[in-house]
């Protein structure tokens, strides 16, 4: 066990010790069951109790496993439930947009379709549910990236293959868009994945903020910039955040949060 | 759901408003010209059991909520009453109602239609004449749900009142006729009215003449006197009196899968829509003519423009698809939410052989077997929950598949394509398995209100708001489609095993 941090072992054997048969102990048994100084298990208990994952209880002083722990182990957002909840959302989306709309989540160094509305015109068209999207170009990868830092790592750590003339590639380039897209709340992809073809897309988060999804329009570059090399439509910003944000609070998450 | 509409980009007025009075809540969706919703509000009634198969609400609770919901949606939106051009009225279908027309005062708690305290009346009036008694005039089997024999049992068991409605005092009526008499003044002048669709689920309406069967009432005991007047299901009924729509037309009413069939635009002969909830309602269009079914469906009116020609309806129901996965989830406790049963599902690539019939309480449509229980067929120890949870969203799709068949044979008509609404249409794999099943294209379409959108069409043509049905046609978009992707052989060898695994279901219940 090189390299591994001696408080965090304690602090972990503490938590499985509360999980296990006897769910209250009060301090000194704690110590005492685990070979620790009672000054040494106090201060950790006090810091696991400051993060949630530890209670005491003010009657009797013993302590047990706290909520924050518990809701760390349901957090799991099932893709299936995240297109259930998103479907009303993103249907308005596509027709006051008149695009195609994508709801993705990462997924193995990648952007995952989870869902998938049409465009609102006859066209044909076929369901893309489970295709992936490049993380590094998409609107959805980029907005999933500025959010969530582990997959901001990812993108980081990848190759970044150049699909046409416009595809950001440089890491420190990258780093400075995804700097863009996170004070702005949303990312585009101006042709950088397909000639011809841009999107908008804006993160969803979870009840605990964490960026779990990102709902996305696509469309000709025509219909969604104000000309050819002007800047992405405003209404069309407008009506993909209203989105995530609508689908951010179907899931719990916070109204007042910043993007 | 009820702050959507802070939406910046929604269209500009005027605007319908659509009541949907329905089974668990009332609610009110105000729709612009494109059909996009302007505003949301919903208020839940209480669930009335005051005996194992009994299903009461309290009517003037439910007025009380009709008006508040109303009240909601226009103040939500910002309108005022000469924004709305026209309200329509869609409802849970077959719930009885009787009322004292001088006081506005129901005698008696409604008769849900899920009640089945009728079950008794429903056999006497069956001893002369079967089931099917009076199925060549209503297109209906003798069944509890249906309006008449709730009627009859009200007029028999609330004290003296067979006596006040045979002095002209008692007015009976689904919840359409119910709000809007309401709405249209009550004690004051209110409209006594119901339309083709919720008059052909009473039982009382012949469906070749639209009017009220002479010998049937007299076979139930029930007066003339009590009856609404049977309407087209879009035409201005009267004004709004009072509240925030005060003088507003009342321009439509059509039962909530009538309303549905509506919204998903199936104006032509062959055109289906499936609405996948708790359980499923398939209704096909079979225009101008009502077709007798010899496959155990029902035939009914679909729905009648002003003074066009009737269109009817044939109609499946399934009575366990959503209910199964909630089963799996709360009975089961295989799954923690009701979506979490694709992710399951789509851990194994097929159902491993197991197929799963969820024949709870007996087999309906088209089979009709009371004596049927659940089976799940083709165990070994290979399947595990994974492949249940196929077998469950393959239950959905036989079961749609066998109502198709049944409709195909009575019609003559196979259905092109297959609209869908309802929740379960987020889960990809079941519509996908839907589209393998039946060999035709599935496709969803923009609104999921597709009730609430369908009573508001039809209040909008009668007031010219909308001009046409092609109009409305091309108000329908579509959200998603899918294709079959299987070969013949494996659908016909897969639903041979289906019908084996449904044939085990029969008899398991000794008669007596």
């Amino acid at each position: 066990m090189s390299g591994s941090i001696q408080s965090v072992e304690r602090a972990a054997a503490i938590l499985r010790l509360l999980g296990g048969g006897e769910r209250r102990m009060g301090l000194t048994d704690i110590a005492s069951t685990l070979g620790l100084a009672k000054a040494t298990a106090h201060g950790i208990l006090r810091t696991l109790q400051q993060e949630g994952f530890v209670e005491q209880d003010a009657a009797t002083g013993r302590y047990q496993l706290g909520a924050e722990l518990l809701r760390l182990g349901n957090s799991y957002l099932d893709i299936h439930d995240l297109r259930a909840r998103a479907l009303v959302w993103t249907d308005d989306l596509a027709r006051s947009s008149g695009e195609s709309v994508h709801l993705g989540v990462p997924h193995q160094g990648g952007v995952l379709v989870v869902h998938h509305v049409f465009r609102p015109d006859d066209s044909r068209q076929v369901v893309e549910v489970g295709a992936m999207q490049p993380l590094h170009s998409s609107a959805m990868g980029k907005a999933l990236a500025a959010f969530d830092p582990v997959v901001r790592t990812q993108l980081l750590a990848a190759d970044r293959p150049r699909f046409t003339a416009r595809t950001v590639t440089g890491r420190r380039d990258v780093e400075d868009l995804l700097e863009v897209v996170r004070e702005q709340g949303w990312a585009s992809d101006l042709e950088e994945s397909w000639e011809g073809l841009a999107s908008v897309a804006s993160p969803v988060h979870d009840r605990r903020g964490v960026a779990v999804g990102a709902v996305g329009v696509t469309g000709a570059v025509e219909r969604v910039r104000e000309s050819r090399d002007g800047a992405v439509r405003p209404a069309l910003v407008a009506a993909v955040r209203d989105c995530a944000r609508a689908v951010t609070r179907d899931l719990g998450g916070g109204r007042f949060r910043i993007n | 759901m009820t702050d959507k509409q802070s939406n910046s980009s929604r269209g500009q007025g005027p605007y319908i408003a659509a009541i949907d009075q329905g089974t668990t809540s009332s609610r009110c969706i105000v729709f612009d010209k494109d059909g996009r919703i302007v505003a949301v509000d919903q208020k839940e009634h209480e669930q009335i059991f005051p005996k194992p198969g009994w299903v009461e609400h309290d009517a003037a609770e439910i007025w009380t909520n009709v008006q508040a919901v109303v009240d909601g949606a226009i103040a939500q939106a910002g309108l005022s009453k000469s924004d709305v051009k026209a309200i329509g009225i869609t409802n849970q279908r077959e719930t009885t109602m009787m009322w004292d027309k001088n006081t506005g005062a129901p005698v008696h708690n409604a008769l849900v239609w899920q009640d089945t305290r009728t079950d008794v009346l429903c056999r006497e009036f069956g001893r002369k004449g079967g089931q099917d008694r009076w199925r060549r005039e209503t297109g209906l089997p003798l069944a509890s749900y249906f309006a008449g024999p709730k009627i009859r049992w009200l007029l028999d068991n609330v004290e003296g009142l067979r006596e006040r409605a045979e002095r002209g005092d008692i007015l009976f009526g689904t919840m359409d006729s119910w709000v809007i008499w309401n709405l249209t003044g009550g004690v004051n002048g209110g409209v006594h009215v119901t339309d083709v669709t919720n008059a052909s689920r009473t039982l009382l309406m012949n469906l070749h003449t639209l009017a009220w069967e002479p010998k049937i009432l007299e076979a139930m005991g029930i007066p003339e006197s009590v009856l609404p007047e049977i309407r087209s299901s879009a035409e201005v009924y009267g004004q709004a009196v009072g509240g925030s729509l005060a003088g507003v037309p009342v321009a439509s009413a059509l039962g909530d899968q009538q309303a549905a069939l509506f919204g998903q635009t199936c104006f032509d002969e062959g055109e289906a829509k499936s609405t996948y909830g708790t359980g499923t309602f398939l209704l096909m269009n079979t225009a101008n003519k009502p077709i007798n079914s010899y496959n155990g469906l029902i035939t009914t009116v679909g729905y009648r423009i002003g003074d066009q020609a009737p269109v009817y309806a044939l109609e499946g129901s399934i009575a366990i698809t959503g209910a199964l996965v909630q089963w799996m989830r709360d009975q089961m406790g295989l799954i923690q939410s009701a979506p979490e049963i694709e992710t399951l599902a789509l851990t194994v690539e097929d159902n491993g052989g197991a197929y799963f019939v969820p024949a709870f309480s007996g087999l309906f449509a088209p089979h009709w077997r009371s004596d049927a229980r659940g089976v799940i067929a083709g165990l070994t120890r290979y399947v595990t929950k994974a492949h249940i949870a196929r077998a469950v969203l393959e239950a959905t799709a036989w079961q749609t598949r066998e109502i198709c068949d049944a409709m195909a044979k009575d019609s003559g008509v196979e259905p092109t394509t297959l609209k869908v609404d309802g929740g379960m249409t987020s889960n990809n794999l079941l519509m996908q398995t839907l589209a393998d099943f039946l060999g035709t294209p599935v496709v969803r379409p923009m609104v999921a209100e597709t009730t609430c959108l369908g009573a508001a069409y039809a209040a909008g043509l009668a007031v010219g708001f909308w001009s046409d049905t092609d109009e409305l046609r091309a108000n329908w978009k579509r959200a998603a489609e899918w294709t079959p992707d299987m070969s013949e052989e494996d659908r016909a060898d897969q639903y041979r095993k289906w019908l084996k695994a449904v044939e085990r279901t029969k008899g398991w219940i000794d008669e007596d």
